[in-house]
């Protein structure tokens, strides 16, 4: 299975910034593999929902062009300590990760 | 696949994801009742409200294209901030900020790269058109925003990057 997500999460006044990472290794397709020498395949976060409490706060698509182990940082007004962030991804290979946090408060 | 198993059991998530495809227009309809046979497949949900064309084009020009940007307007509202030359190029951190009323979505293009179409990002329900990540670049290259706001309209923002080592091979 995929390694777990991680979330961390600080405040400015009423914005939560959500840092979040979401361990990948986001081969592009380019590669020849040091060894071998042969190309290894495209592998690559297609998709990911970020939700606070259901509702949908941010929903990405990405492509190879996306740093290995992609680390994003969003803002969001009107959360609250104790909210309930939930974070999806769905890879090309339909491999998928959901973690689950509970927003720290300030 | 352990994974997707395991998914079963969060329902509200699928909800989510099933009233989205019953808003998101007469296509997705037709996905719905694959959705409910098949479980959680979100990959097929979500490839089913954008073009995966414009991520697999390999011209700026063409991903402009199939991402549905015909004209859009240069604003100085769009904040780009990025290192002006970046050490490496498989890692580089850039920070977006759009400033335009009512901006939902974000989409970022390396011209340079492979695949120039690096993200596409649509914010909601408080989450601000405000973003920090970091993306390949395969070669010294333009970055550019597009932002597209509630209004219909599509604005841009562009900025130059030098790479020192490409990120192609990363």
């Amino acid at each position: 299975m995929p390694e777990a997500i991680k979330l961390r999460t600080s405040w400015q006044e009423d914005i939560a910034e959500i840092r979040l990472m979401m361990p990948h290794p986001m081969e592009t397709g380019q590669r020849k593999d040091l060894e071998s020498g042969k190309p290894v395949a495209a592998h690559f976060i297609e998709t990911f929902i970020v939700s606070a409490n259901g509702q949908e706060l941010v929903r990405g698509q990405l492509n190879t062009s996306i740093a290995r182990n992609p680390l994003f940082s969003f803002y969001a007004r009107g959360l609250k300590a104790g909210d309930r962030i939930e974070v999806i991804w769905t890879d090309n290979r339909s491999e998928a990760r959901r973690d689950q946090f509970t927003l720290a408060g300030r | 696949m352990a994974e997707r198993l395991t998914m079963a059991p969060f329902s509200a998530g699928i909800d989510t994801l099933r009233r989205r495809l019953l808003l998101a227009g007469s296509s997705s309809w037709l996905m719905a009742p694959l959705l409910s046979l098949t479980g959680l497949r979100p990959s097929r949900v979500l490839a089913a409200d954008a073009s995966r064309l414009a991520f697999t084009a390999t011209t700026l020009a063409d991903a402009l294209k199939a991402a549905g940007v015909n004209k859009s307007a240069d604003s100085a509202q769009i904040v780009i901030k990025a290192a002006e030359i970046a050490e490496n190029g498989a890692q580089v951190p850039i920070e977006i900020v759009s400033n335009i009323p009512g901006s939902r979505q974000a989409m970022v293009f390396i011209d340079k790269n492979p695949l120039p179409l690096a993200a596409n990002l649509h914010f909601a329900n408080g989450a601000l058109p405000h973003v920090r990540l970091q993306v390949k670049m395969a070669e010294s290259s333009r970055l550019r925003v597009v932002v597209k706001a509630t209004d219909g309209k599509t604005y841009h923002a562009s900025r130059e990057i030098k790479v020192t080592i490409g990120g192609c091979g990363a």
